[in-house]
C-alpha cells in the first residue's frame, strides 16, 4: 500500500473519534503548495494528520423524503477536509473493503449533511422545472397529484392516526400510544369531537362556550348514536373493540366515527375475519 | 438602577407642561382637575406622563433602555409594552414574561437556531409553543397577534389560539412544524376575526382536511392569506368563494397545486391585491393548441396595486409575458423557484425599474445578473439560489455576476449568493461599490475552495467587506479561509451581530479574534471548523451578551464545555448527541448554548445533555 493511503476514513469511524483530516493523496494538484499549508489541520504543521470525522443528523421522521443529499454513497475515495458521514451509515459500512487503489486524481468529496445550506423545499428544482421548460410548445405535464395514503405517523414515540367523524368536516389526530384501553380511546373521541359536533349543529353559536354539547357515548357497544370503526392494514373496515388492544394498535391505520344508523349499509371487514357482530 | 429615593416633592419644572397635558388627555391618572398639582401625587403624575410618552416607543431596543432607567420607568415600560419579542423561547419562561408584561397584544417568539433548518439538529429537540399558548391564554385573553419562527406548533395549539383568544387576528408561522391541515381547519373555522394567516416555509402535514372550506361563511376580514408552503391539494371552489367574500384581501400567496387557469379566476376576483404568489404558473390539464386560454395579460393588467410577485413554482416560461403589465410597479420579485434562462429573464427584468428585492435561481447565469445590474438601480436585496445545490456541479454564476451587480446596484444592502467559484477581486469590488451593505452572505459551495485565479484563500475578500462596509451587521463566510480572515473580522467587524462560519479557519486563534473583537456579536453559528476548548474560553466575557452560540463538528470536549457551564451559571450549555455517540463521550458533537433566566429546561429530549 502506498504511504499516502495509510489511513482510510472507513477504518477509523467506529473506533476513533479523533479529529483531524485525511491527507491529500500524492500528486494531487490543488493549486499552490501554499494552499496545502493552509488546509485544515489538527495541530501545528508537521504533525501527523488524522482523519476528520463529524456527525450529522438524519431527519428520518420528516415526511419530506426528497433529501437525496442524506443518502451518502460509500466514500471510496479519500478527500480533504471535512469528510462527513452520518453515524448510522458509518455503523453499517465499517466493514467495507479498502478501495483497491488510492486515487491519484482529485475526487469529488462525499456529500455532507446540511451543506450547502439550502432548505429542503428548495431542492430538486432541476427536475421539476426542467421538464416544464424543455417542452414549451408540446403539452405541459400534469401537476403531480399524489394523495398520501392514510398511514399512522410516529412522531417521536407517539402513534398518531387520523380520525374523522360523520358530519364534521374537520378531522383530528389521536396518539394511540397515550391510551391503553378502548375505554380511554372512547373518552378521547368524546373530547375531540363533542365541541365540533355541537358547532356543526348550531353554526351561529360562536361566543361563550355555553352551547348545548351532547356527550358522545356508546361508540364501542353499538348503543350510541355513533359507532367507532377503523381501517386496518389490509384496508378492511372493522368495528373497534373486538380484538385485544395491543393487536388493534398494531393493525389500525385510520379511525372513523360513523353514525350507527349507517352501519348496516357499510361493509364491515371481510368475512374471513368473522367479527361483525355488534355486542 | 436609581431608586425611588430620587423622588421629589414637586415634579421637576421641565415636566410641568407635560404633566398638565397628561391630565387633560384624561389618561389613567387621578386628575383632580385643578392646575396646581404640587400637592397631588407627583409620582403618579410622572407615571402618567411616562405612560403617555412610552406608548410612542415602539422599538424594543429603546424600550429595553427605558426600562433600565429606574424602577418606575421599568414598571411603566412594562405596562405599555404591547408587542413582546422573545428571540430565544428558552431564555425566559412564559410565566416570567407574563408576570412582567401585563398588557401584551402581540407576541413574537423564536425557537430553534437556524442550523436546525439544515438537518443539523435532530427532530423533537424542543421549542414547543404549547406552554406559551397556555400561559398567554391566562395572561392575555385579548391577544391579537402571534408570530413564531422555528417553533413546534401542534394542532391543539392552533385550536387553543382560535378558541381562547376571541379577538385573535394575526398568525404568522415561519419555518414551523408539528401541525397539519386539520389544525388549520379548526383554526380558521373558529377564529372569526382573522385578518392574517401567513404560513411561510413551514412544514404542514397533510391530514386530508379541506381546511379552506372551514373558513366561516359570510364576509371575511382576511387581509393576508399565505400558504405557498402547504404541500397538499386545496379545494379550489371553496378558495374562489373565499376570495369573493374577502374584499380586504391584499396579500395572497398560493401553493403549487393551483394552476395558472385557477390563478386567473382568482385574480379577476381580487384586482386589489398588492402581494401575489402565483402558485404553479402552469396549466393543470393538457391544453390543446386550439383551446381558449384566458387573457392572463388582462388579469395582471387589472392588478394596478401589485408590487410584490412570487410563486412560479412549476413555471412554463411561455406564460411569463403575462406579467409584463405589472413589472414597472414591482418592488419585489421572487423567481427562486423558476428555472429560467437569461434570455427568458431579460424581457421581464428590463421593465423592472423599481425593483428593490429580487430572489432568483442561478439558472439565469452571469448574463442574467448583468441584465439585472443594468436595469435595477434601486436594488436593495438580492438572493441567488442554486438550481443544483451540490458541491461539484457546474456553476452557472460566478465572480462575473457578482462584479456586475456591484457595479450596477450601488444601493445594495443585502446579498445572499450561492456559487461554485468566486474571486477575492470581485468581493473586494463589491465592498467598495456597495458601501451600504448590511448583510453579506456568500456561499461558495465547494468546501475550502480557494480563489481560482490567484490560488489564494478568500481572506482578503471578506476582509475588505468588513473593512469597507461600515454598516455590516450580518456576515456568512465560505471558501478557503485562514485565521487571517477572522483577524480582519475581529478588527473591523464592530457592528457584526450575526456570523455564520463553516469549514473555515486553522486554529483556535480564529475564534478568539472574533469573540474578543466583535462587541455586538449576538448569534454565532459555526460548523466543521477546528476550534477547541481554548477558543471557547476566550468568549467568557461576552457570552451573556449573546443570544446563542452554536458549534457543531468542531473540536470541543465535554470537559471544556463543562468549564464554561460552571463559570457561567446563567448560561444553558446543551450538548446534543448524534445517534451513535455515548452519553459519556468526551468529544462534543454539537454545542448549543444560550443565556437564560430559567436554568436548564425541563423539556429536553434524551439526546440533549445540559451541563
Amino acid at each position: 500500500m502506498e504511504s499516502g493511503c495509510s489511513k482510510k476514513l472507513l477504518d477509523l469511524i467506529p473506533q476513533e473519534k479523533k479529529w483531524g483530516f485525511i491527507e491529500n493523496q500524492n500528486g494531487i494538484s490543488h493549486g499552490s503548495s501554499e494552499e496545502k499549508k493552509l488546509e485544515l489541520k489538527l495541530g501545528p504543521p508537521g504533525e501527523e494528520d488524522e482523519p476528520l470525522v463529524s456527525f450529522g443528523y438524519f431527519s428520518s421522521m420528516k415526511s419530506n423524503a426528497k433529501q437525496a443529499h442524506n443518502k451518502f454513497p460509500p466514500a471510496q475515495e479519500d478527500h480533504r477536509g471535512g469528510a462527513v458521514l452520518t453515524a448510522s451509515w458509518a455503523k453499517n459500512h465499517h466493514h467495507q473493503p479498502k478501495p483497491p487503489n488510492c486515487s491519484q486524481k482529485r475526487t469529488a468529496p462525499g456529500p455532507v449533511v446540511g451543506w450547502p445550506p439550502i432548505r429542503s423545499f428548495r431542492k430538486n428544482l432541476a427536475t421539476t422545472s426542467k421538464l416544464a421548460s424543455e417542452s414549451p410548445t408540446s403539452l405541459p405535464h400534469k401537476v403531480a397529484i399524489e394523495r398520501k395514503p392514510a398511514a399512522p405517523e410516529t412522531r417521536g414515540k407517539g402513534l398518531f392516526v387520523k380520525i374523522n367523524m360523520d358530519g364534521v368536516p374537520i378531522g383530528r389526530k389521536v396518539d394511540l400510544k397515550s391510551y391503553d384501553s378502548y375505554e380511554k380511546l372512547s373518552t378521547a373521541v368524546d373530547e375531540l369531537f363533542r365541541g365540533l359536533l355541537a358547532a356543526q349543529r348550531d353554526p351561529s353559536a360562536d361566543g361563550p362556550k355555553q352551547e348545548e354539547e351532547k356527550v358522545i357515548t356508546g361508540v364501542l357497544d353499538g348503543n350510541g348514536e355513533y359507532t367507532l370503526v377503523y381501517e386496518d392494514n389490509e384496508g378492511d373496515r372493522m368495528l373497534v373493540g373486538d380484538v385485544p388492544w395491543h393487536m388493534f394498535v398494531s393493525t389500525v391505520k385510520r379511525l372513523r366515527v360513523l353514525k350507527s344508523s349507517e352501519l348496516s349499509v357499510i361493509n364491515l371487514g371481510s368475512s374471513k375475519k368473522g367479527k361483525m357482530v355488534q355486542n | 438602577m436609581s431608586e425611588d429615593d430620587e423622588r421629589q416633592q414637586y415634579p421637576p419644572p421641565d415636566l410641568e407642561f407635560a404633566s398638565n397635558k397628561a391630565r387633560n388627555c384624561n389618561s389613567t391618572g387621578s386628575g383632580s382637575g385643578h392646575p396646581e398639582f404640587q400637592s397631588t401625587y407627583p409620582d403618579q403624575v410622572l407615571e402618567n406622563v411616562l405612560e403617555n410618552v412610552l406608548h410612542f416607543l415602539t422599538s424594543r431596543r429603546d424600550r429595553n433602555a427605558a426600562s433600565l432607567v429606574c424602577k418606575s420607568w421599568y414598571r411603566v415600560e412594562a405596562l405599555t409594552r404591547s408587542e413582546l419579542f422573545i428571540g430565544n423561547c428558552y431564555a425566559v419562561s412564559p410565566g416570567r414574561a407574563t408576570a412582567r408584561f401585563t398588557r401584551v397584544k402581540a407576541l413574537h417568539l423564536k425557537g430553534k437556531p437556524r442550523f436546525a433548518d439544515f438537518n443539523l439538529m435532530p427532530p423533537d429537540w424542543g421549542a414547543h409553543f404549547n406552554p406559551w399558548a397556555l400561559a398567554m391564554a391566562k395572561a392575555y385573553p385579548w391577544l391579537e397577534k402571534v408570530h413564531l419562527k422555528r417553533m413546534s406548533v401542534t394542532d391543539d395549539d392552533l385550536a387553543t389560539l382560535a378558541e381562547l383568544f376571541l379577538g385573535f387576528k394575526e398568525l404568522v408561522l415561519v419555518c414551523c412544524d408539528g401541525f397539519g391541515t386539520s389544525g388549520l381547519g379548526i383554526f380558521v373555522n373558529k377564529c372569526r376575526q382573522l385578518k392574517v394567516l401567513d404560513l411561510i416555509e413551514s412544514e404542514v402535514s397533510d391530514d386530508e382536511t379541506d381546511w379552506i372550506s372551514c373558513f366561516p361563511e359570510g364576509e371575511s376580514n382576511l387581509e393576508s392569506l399565505i400558504f405557498d408552503c402547504v404541500e397538499c391539494h386545496i379545494n379550489f371552489e371553496a378558495l374562489e368563494r373565499l376570495v369573493a367574500r374577502s374584499p380586504s384581501l391584499k396579500k395572497f400567496k398560493l401553493n403549487r397545486y393551483v394552476s395558472i387557469g385557477q390563478l386567473y379566476r382568482l385574480m379577476v376576483r381580487a384586482p386589489q391585491l398588492t402581494h401575489l404568489g402565483t402558485g404553479s404558473f402552469s396549466p393543470s390539464d393538457i391544453v390543446g393548441q386550439g383551446d381558449q386560454e384566458p387573457d392572463y395579460v388582462a388579469a395582471f393588467a387589472a392588478c394596478r396595486s401589485l408590487v410584490c410577485l412570487s410563486g412560479f413554482r412549476e413555471i412554463i416560461p411561455d406564460y411569463l409575458p403575462a406579467i409584463y403589465p405589472v413589472c414597472a410597479n414591482l418592488t419585489s420579485l421572487n423567481f427562486s423557484y423558476a428555472n429560467i434562462t437569461a434570455e427568458q429573464l431579460k424581457p421581464i427584468i428590463s421593465k423592472c425599474h423599481k425593483l428593490q428585492t429580487f430572489w432568483v435561481l442561478d439558472s439565469i447565469c452571469d448574463e442574467g445578473l448583468q441584465a439585472v445590474a443594468a436595469t435595477c438601480k434601486d436594488l436593495r436585496e438580492l438572493r441567488v439560489f442554486p438550481v443544483d445545490p451540490r458541491e461539484d456541479s457546474d456553476g452557472p454564476v460566478s465572480e462575473v455576476g457578482l462584479q456586475a451587480i456591484s457595479e450596477g446596484c450601488r444601493k445594495l444592502q443585502s446579498i445572499l449568493y450561492f456559487c461554485q467559484r468566486m474571486t477575492n477581486a470581485a468581493v473586494i469590488a463589491m465592498s467598495k461599490n456597495c458601501p451600504d451593505l448590511v448583510v453579506f452572505r456568500l456561499c461558495i459551495m465547494g468546501r475550502h475552495r480557494a480563489d481560482p485565479v490567484t490560488g489564494e484563500p478568500m481572506d482578503d475578500g471578506f476582509g475588505a467587506i468588513v473593512m469597507n462596509c461600515k454598516k455590516l451587521t450580518r456576515l456568512a463566510v465560505s471558501g478557503l479561509l485562514t485565521d487571517k480572515a477572522f483577524g480582519y473580522i475581529g478588527r473591523h467587524g464592530k457592528l457584526v451581530r450575526t456570523l455564520s462560519v463553516a469549514f473555515a479557519g486553522d486554529s483556535d486563534m480564529a475564534l478568539k479574534y472574533v469573540l474578543e473583537g466583535c462587541p455586538q456579536l449576538q448569534k454565532l453559528e459555526i460548523r466543521d471548523s477546528p476550534f477547541g476548548d481554548a477558543a471557547l474560553r476566550s468568549g467568557l466575557h461576552h457570552y451573556y451578551n449573546m443570544r446563542f452560540l452554536w458549534m457543531s463538528s468542531c473540536r470541543l470536549t465535554r470537559h471544556g464545555c463543562q468549564e464554561i457551564a460552571r463559570a457561567m451559571p446563567r448560561l444553558v450549555v446543551e450538548v446534543i448527541r448524534s445517534a451513535d455517540e455515548e452519553e459519556m463521550d468526551d468529544v462534543v458533537g454539537t454545542l448549543y448554548m444560550y443565556r437564560s433566566l430559567e436554568g436548564p429546561r425541563t423539556d429536553a429530549p434524551k439526546f440533549v445533555t445540559i451541563l
